[in-house]
């Protein structure tokens, strides 16, 4: 059964034993380049891989833009 | 010139640029250093999903031991939204500093002050260096302090507008009461602007579009540099009074024209 999530506003169906990293991983190259947001709480960098994800979870990942 | 400090931030510039807007990341990188800064703003957004993978991540363009990158909060409506962005800046590794901007609506983009102050100071106790973006009310800017902000940035006029700076005598104002950097930040849209915040006694202007929008970036930004520092050099050397009748420069004495 797989779980349901939205990753930066799109809806994705992940397996059950998804982690916040292994969503990292599928949309950047790299780590250090993001930080992340589970249901607006942040997700320190050390806990991505050991962070699992629920049906319904809110997921958000930032990265710098320009601005002013 | 003597540095701006914002609490353990030392800044060999006073003059602020943003990272929007331009055309193209090396022209945003000569601008910065034909301006002479060694702080810029960035926003925080989503990645694209689409095209993150092809694009340079502006981390890898800005050098971390040239510049201090100060995070906005930009385009956030609430204090809830902005702290959710300072702190993900925070986990980023862009350190304490954020420029905490609440915006009130679209149309506008005017602050909203209650809002504003309300996020500075969970901020503040959350260890932050907040630098608070706000109107030129000086009643607003005490506030602020009050709150925590490490500096205080009044708009000069309405965030993209280029109208320049609209009241200067509240900017006074909000200087002569001010116990933390006031920053102008907004409104700027040609090097003249710059020199009157500082002639005001600003300790410094944040700027973005003026730049990112002149017809030549690298000439405007050369331009700004040299307006901030002639505005803050006039300003040390404090101007002459003002005057309503003329005054001869040349002697009285001595006129052997009758």
């Amino acid at each position: 059964m797989k779980v349901r999530i939205r990753v930066n506003g799109r809806e994705t169906e992940v397996e059950p034993e998804a982690t916040i990293g292994g969503i990292v991983d599928s949309v950047v190259p790299d780590r250090a380049r993001v930080a992340v947001e589970r249901n607006k709480e942040i997700v320190p960098r050390a806990t991505y891989d050991t962070t699992p994800v629920a049906e319904g979870d809110v997921i958000e990942v930032v990265t710098l833009a320009g601005g002013g | 010139m003597e540095p701006l400090r914002i609490r353990d931030h030392v800044l060999k510039s006073r003059l602020i640029l943003g990272s929007g807007k331009y055309r193209d990341y090396d022209e945003m990188l000569a601008a910065w250093d034909a301006a002479g800064t060694d702080c810029v703003t960035v926003a925080l957004r989503r990645v694209d999903l689409e095209h993150q993978r092809e694009e340079r991540n502006l981390l890898d363009v800005i050098d971390r031991e040239r510049y201090t990158i100060l995070p906005n909060t930009a385009g956030c409506y609430s204090a809830e939204d902005a702290l959710r962005t300072a702190r993900l800046a925070r986990e980023l590794g862009l350190g304490d500093l954020v420029k905490l901007e609440v915006i009130a609506d679209e149309e506008t983009l005017l602050p909203n002050v209650p809002a504003t102050i309300e996020a500075t100071r969970v901020l503040a106790g959350e260890g932050f260096t907040v630098l608070a973006y706000t109107n030129d009310d000086p009643v607003a800017a005490k506030v602020l302090e009050e709150a925590g902000a490490a500096s205080v940035m009044p708009l000069g006029a309405p965030i993209g507008s280029g109208l320049g700076i609209l009241n200067p005598t509240n900017i006074r104002i909000i200087l002569a009461r001010a116990g933390v950097p006031i920053i102008v930040d907004a409104g700027v849209g040609t090097a003249s602007d710059v020199t009157v915040a500082m002639e005001l006694g600003a300790d410094g202007v944040l700027l973005n579009t003026g730049v990112a929008k002149a017809r030549d970036t690298v000439q405007m930004a050369r331009a700004m540099k040299h307006a901030c520092e002639a505005g803050r050099l006039a300003y040390l050397a404090g101007r002459m009074p003002k005057r309503e009748y003329a005054s001869p420069s040349s002697p009285v004495e001595g006129r052997f024209t009758g």
